[in-house]
């Protein structure tokens, strides 16, 4: 039996998808050890505790909650400080994350200062005896690992959307926790630009419709968007070719070494499906191709496609899917 | 400025790949190999501050058998002014190469230790930050610009749906996102120069190692997909399949 700290991601005063998507983990971690509890650490600008109850319902036998001001921000190294000060003093089988913007910067620090062992982006885990086994996604995913972590405690970011946030009902006792300062000088953010509004990040829509260079100018990307609106709750994304040529930014990169996304639906619209582009989207569950090429190769992970021209074809499809969602 | 990058030798991503007779290794015969993508960036990106900046030093180190010296000459190719070959077998556990890195850095009088965000073959992100905090330097993860002015580094960074704008002291590690500098192919005179360059090798001290690949598998193939039609005709049948097979609208 063992216990699990798990973080859960805060963003100006909200909890994070993901920090549920860890509580999730970490109750599979600690059921897999013989059932020990999930304590998860909340740390945020005064007034975060008040999500304690969602984290509670979500699973969590215990809320560590820590408020300061100087989280109103991401205070890297603080913040890193506090999660691994927790994790020692509470003894924990293990320390688990997102592997988010914000779990892939603090996950490793965690692991250094624990000298703990550390798997990123997991989408399954188990556990073997005295060791973890995780599976990892690795060569962009073009290959699954299995890696064995050995010691105790480990840490572990877990991808996006690998583990389905489900009730739980628990306990939630609240204990304050303290922050702990940073040990050396630090970064200082000095600016945060928020991206486009009304649309879901990402890594977090169930619908994502994306636009390659086949949609030949920048001003046709209107149409990616009003197709978009139109699905209601998706998310706009390009592909190098695109955030190339500046007509996105390169947040909305897909691929190798963009963001790596799993929706429900993936709309490609003149796309041809480079290798690069196909290791960012492969996971998701449907995929639907738009291009005027018959032999590109991204029919053969479309599960459904039209070949045709973008210009014509995806205006037509907007307004054929808003005919089909009156009354949404 | 003085700076270090770190760099890694993985397959070319463009690879197919298959798994080695023992489960636990992708089969590497025919495979390409060159320097991890990101880490690339960052050799590139360490090329221009010192070019912009009218001089400095540019070392670069990799852990590894003696085949990462490959890579390591390339980026002596590309500019670079000397290498370090830390000599171990590859691992998988981030934290040990981090601390045979950290080891070799403490002491260099770095301004500047470059990463790139991730490398394409563990996909992890580990090595950069964890090198930073054994280092006790600041550290600023994924920056996909990056300057230095007046002593002080500027950097941006993605977050899911913002940016982050942040400045930092030196010496400092920045681990690299695509965005900064794609790198520059080296010159035939670039590949001559390397070539004379010194290349230092040593054992790492990796300690122990507690992260192990146990299986490697490939990806179920997605089902072969299905064209619906041409042109705007095909339209009706696809949301069909939307709504009714797919369930998504
Ligand atoms: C190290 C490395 C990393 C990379 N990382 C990424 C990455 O993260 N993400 C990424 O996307 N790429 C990445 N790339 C680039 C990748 O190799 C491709 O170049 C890129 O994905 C191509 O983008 P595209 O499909 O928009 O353009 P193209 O390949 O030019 O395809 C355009 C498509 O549009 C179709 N088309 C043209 N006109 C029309 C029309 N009127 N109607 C319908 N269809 C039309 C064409 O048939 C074609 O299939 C990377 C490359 C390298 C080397
Ligand atoms: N064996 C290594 N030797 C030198 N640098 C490395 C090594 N492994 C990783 N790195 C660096 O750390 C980055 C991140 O690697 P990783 O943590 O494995 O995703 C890479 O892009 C390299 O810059």
């Amino acid at each position: 039996m063992a216990n699990v700290l798990v973080f859960a991601e805060t963003r100006n005063g909200e909890l994070r998808k993901i920090a549920l998507e860890a509580v999730t983990a970490g109750r599979t971690l600690a059921v897999a050890s013989g059932g020990g509890e999930v304590h998860v650490l909340l740390a945020g600008a005064p007034g975060i505790g008040s999500k304690s109850g969602q984290l509670a319902k979500y699973g969590a036998d215990a809320v560590i909650v820590v408020e300061s001001a100087d989280f109103a921000q991401f205070a890297r190294e603080s913040l890193a400080a506090t999660l691994a000060d927790a994790a020692k003093s509470g003894g924990y089988r293990a320390v688990v994350l997102g592997f988010s913007a914000q779990g892939r910067d603090l996950g490793p620090r965690v692991a250094a200062r624990l000298d703990a062992p550390i798997a990123s982006d997991v989408t399954e885990l188990a556990v073997n005896g005295d060791a973890i086994t995780v599976k990892h996604p690795g060569y962009a995913n073009k290959v699954i690992m299995t890696l064995t972590l050995t010691g105790s405690p480990v840490v572990l970011s877990v991808r996006p959307s690998a583990f389905t946030a489900a009730e739980s009902p628990k306990a939630g006792r609240v204990e304050q926790g303290k922050a702990s300062p940073a040990s050396g000088v630090t970064v200082k953010v000095t600016e945060v630009k928020e991206g486009a509004k009304g649309r879901p990040d990402l890594g977090e829509a169930p619908i994502i419709v994306s636009g390659g260079r086949g949609l030949k100018a920048k001003e046709n990307f209107k149409l990616i968007e009003d197709l978009a609106d139109a699905l209601g709750n998706a998310a706009v994304g390009a592909t190098r070719a695109v955030t190339d040529d500046g007509w996105r930014p390169h947040s909305d990169q897909i691929g190798q070494t963009g963001r790596q996304v799993s929706p429900q639906l993936y709309i490609a619209v003149g796309i041809s499906g480079a290798i690069q582009h196909l290791a960012g989207m492969r996971t998701s569950r449907t995929i639907v191709a738009i291009n005027k090429d018959k032999e590109a190769p991204i029919f053969k992970v479309a599960d459904y496609g039209i070949v045709g021209d973008v210009l014509e074809v995806v205006p037509a499809l907007t307004a054929a899917v808003k005919e089909a969602r009156k009354g949404h | 400025m003085k700076i270090a990058v770190c760099i890694k030798r993985t397959p070319d991503s463009e690879s197919r790949f298959k798994i080695a007779a023992s489960g636990a290794a992708i089969d590497e015969t025919g495979l390409k190999f060159d320097m991890d993508d990101f880490a690339g960036y960052a050799v590139e990106a360490a090329l221009q501050l010192n070019e912009k900046a009218g001089g400095g030093e540019t070392v670069v180190y990799a852990v590894g058998p003696d085949t990462v010296q490959e890579s390591l000459r390339k980026a002596m190719s590309m500019g670079a002014d000397r290498a370090v070959h830390l000599k171990a077998e590859s691992v998988a556990d981030g934290i040990a190469i981090a601390r045979a890195l950290a080891a070799e850095l403490k002491g260099g009088g770095y301004d500047l230790v470059l990463f790139g965000k991730h490398a394409f073959d563990s996909s992890a992100g580990v090595v950069g930050t964890a090198t930073a905090e054994l280092l006790n330097v600041p550290c600023v993860t994924a920056a996909s610009e990056l300057s230095v002015s007046g002593g002080k580094g500027l950097a941006r960074r993605e977050l899911e749906g913002a940016a982050e704008m942040v400045e930092f002291p030196l010496p400092a590690v920045v681990t690299i996102d695509e965005g900064v500098a794609r790198p520059r192919y080296p010159s035939l005179k670039g590949i001559m120069a390397a070539k004379k360059k010194p290349l230092e090798s040593k054992p790492a001290q990796l300690g122990t190692v507690r992260v192990t690949v146990t299986k490697m598998e490939l990806p179920p193939e997605r089902p072969a997909g299905r064209i619906l039609g041409e042109g705007v005709a095909a339209i009706p049948e696809l949301v069909r399949l939307l709504q009714s097979e797919a369930k998504v609208i």
